[in-house]
């Protein structure tokens, strides 16, 4: 399996000099499967650079999982170039919208509503398909399965765990780790609690064996406490994470769009200085960015 | 065995969909919502005392999609899988339903049915805690004494001519509610809502103890001993009458668990009042039982 990063920047685009080392586009995956299957994961601004290089391979076929519908990661999906030309399929995959009550078909028809696109979804050319995923049930692209896990977000967010020929990585998408509502002298602490660490071990074991987590690391651990509730990690709590699933290796992404370059190289180094025991191989994300595993 | 047509088992369950909450839950969520750092407890607060609200977050979340591996059996559970700002739209789309009218042409007073339920579940939760903590979760004991009667807000919305005929049967013949129900609709309100709560994928013992709430003869389980002995309290102390216009005098037997004195048992549960102040508060009852 090959993955590639092509968008690693959260909530907004951050193009400009102080992010050139490790970019400013929203987040996008792609991942290349063994039997060169196309898998990209999200949708943000980073999928327009990518889909300028699927152009040179027609007709695509390309499976893309959406994690969740906030804009940074659908944002470039109308500006997926395949999608436009005949002879192309796409499958489009994602979670139930509960409170919308519609599966991922209503992605790009919100989006390319008249007053905000100019082209609307009924004339998209390729083949494409809708699949609202059920969580916790694989679907098979090709040689890979990939298996959608419920994380926790402020929308529901599903992270990804693509799994070919026994190696595996997985994609939080955006995630928080679980904290309680509760304080502890309220009666239902504990209660709660009990729930959130029975949580904890079911995620846990959805996310065994890895070869590499790919990890929303916005914010630093000074940072968290105003951030609370937001819906993302620190780099702490990732670290913590690899060790605790021992994955094999750690990309740390979705930037906090105002984190220049020098300043989220100084608090990643501050994050794993704390980490002196973590026994795997840690990176900040980055566009271009390419592992061959 | 009771019996639906399954036209009105298709039109009950799409109904629910439909049901306006309860007047207080939705002016509270309302207003806090309003404030973006709303607290997540309070809001759980608010909504795991409205039956319709719980009734329609367990019913999505236990849904196919979200096919998790355990049933979710309450709101705090729910949060923790779906998380807060889900749980806060989802019930800001439920209180845009609008709200359920205190009496509707049935002649069913929902804020007395209220009231009870409340009362019901709290007391369901404290004897758990009490006389079967080891056997099943209080939380669980709470939410089948808030859910257990739930099938009667059904008629009342849903069923109207039927109900109000049910109703006046019970006054005019002195009889249970549910054994005119049997009679009028084919079907008493533990039938459909257990049968409501079965569609919707909630976890087994709540929808069996839902359904035999009635059943002096159905297989006894912890969360059916609490809910059962909670009612009885409930009646005894008259806190609410679920919208029946008459009851019976006698309870049937208490479960054994609790000994044969219902006062013995209502002693070791401490001082009630918080409950039913706090159940009348949310009712929007003032001083009346």
């Amino acid at each position: 399996m090959k993955v590639k990063m092509w968008g690693v920047r959260g909530s907004i685009p951050a193009p400009g000099p102080h992010t050139v080392r490790h970019g400013g586009n929203t987040t996008c995956i792609e991942v290349r499967t063994d039997a060169d299957n196309l898998i990209i994961l999200d949708a943000g601004t980073g999928i327009f650079p990518l889909a300028q290089t699927l152009l040179a391979h027609l007709p695509v076929t390309a499976n893309i999982f959406i994690t969740h519908t906030h804009w940074d990661h659908i944002q470039g999906l109308p500006f997926f170039v395949p999608l436009y030309i005949p002879g192309n399929t796409v499958c489009i995959h994602g979670a139930y919208d509960l409170v919308a009550m519609k599966g991922i078909e209503q992605v790009m028809d919100v989006q390319m509503q008249y007053s905000y696109f100019p082209i609307r979804e009924a004339e998209l050319r390729a083949g494409i398909k809708y699949e609202t995923l059920t969580v916790g049930a694989p679907v098979v692209v090709g040689d890979a399965t990939v298996t959608p896990v419920l994380l926790n977000h402020p929308v529901p967010n599903l992270g990804y765990r693509v799994a070919c020929n026994g190696r595996a990585i997985f994609f939080t998408g955006d995630h928080e780790p679980l904290g309680n509502i509760y304080t502890p002298d309220d009666s239902e602490y504990a209660n709660y609690q009990a729930i959130i660490d029975h949580r904890h071990v079911e995620l846990d074991a959805a996310l065994g064996q890895l070869d590499l987590l790919i990890c929303d690391t916005a914010y630093t651990l000074a940072e968290y406490p105003a951030k609370t509730g937001w819906g993302h990690g620190t780099f702490d709590h990732a670290m913590d994470m690899a060790k605790r699933i021992g994955a094999k290796r750690l990309i740390c992404t979705h930037h906090e769009p105002t984190r220049g370059d020098d300043e989220l190289e100084k608090v990643f180094a501050e994050a794993l200085s704390r980490h002196p025991q973590l026994d795997c191989e840690v990176m900040l994300a980055r566009e271009g960015l390419e592992i061959l595993l | 065995m009771p019996q639906l047509t399954l036209e009105l088992e298709r039109r009950l369950t799409t109904a629910v969909e439909r049901m306006p909450a309860f007047p207080k839950s939705v002016q509270v969520i309302l207003e806090m919502t309003r404030d973006i750092n709303c607290l997540p407890r309070n809001l759980v607060g608010v909504i795991e005392k409205d039956p319709v609200m719980t009734v329609k977050i367990l019913r999505v979340i236990n849904s196919a999609y979200y096919g998790l591996p355990n049933k979710i059996t309450s709101v705090g559970q729910s949060v923790v899988y779906l998380g807060i700002n889900t749980i806060k739209n989802l019930a800001l789309s439920f209180a845009a339903v609008g709200i359920l009218p205190r009496f509707n042409t049935t002649g069913f007073d929902i804020q007395r049915y209220l009231l009870h339920s409340l009362s019901v579940a709290s007391l369901a939760r404290l004897l758990c805690e009490k006389y079967a903590r080891s056997e099943v979760d209080p939380g669980d004991c709470y939410i089948a004494g808030l859910l257990h009667d739930f099938g009667k807000v059904v008629f009342a919305q849903f069923m109207v001519g039927e109900f109000m005929k049910a109703l006046a049967i019970t006054i005019d013949h002195g009889k249970p509610l549910f054994e005119a129900e049997i009679e009028v609709i084919g079907a008493d309100h533990a039938f459909v809502g257990a049968l409501l709560a079965k569609k919707w994928k909630f976890a087994e013992p709540l929808v069996n103890c839902i359904r035999d709430h009635h059943d002096a003869a159905a297989e006894p389980s912890a969360m059916l001993d609490c809910l059962r002995m909670a009612d009885a309290i409930c009646r005894k102390h008259a806190f609410g009458d679920a919208g029946n216009p008459w009851r019976e005098e006698e309870l049937a037997a208490l479960p054994t668990r609790f000994g044969d004195d219902i006062e013995v048992v209502i002693a070791t549960l401490g001082d009630l009042q918080k409950i039913v102040n706090d159940a009348q508060a949310f009712a929007q009852i003032g001083t009346e039982k």
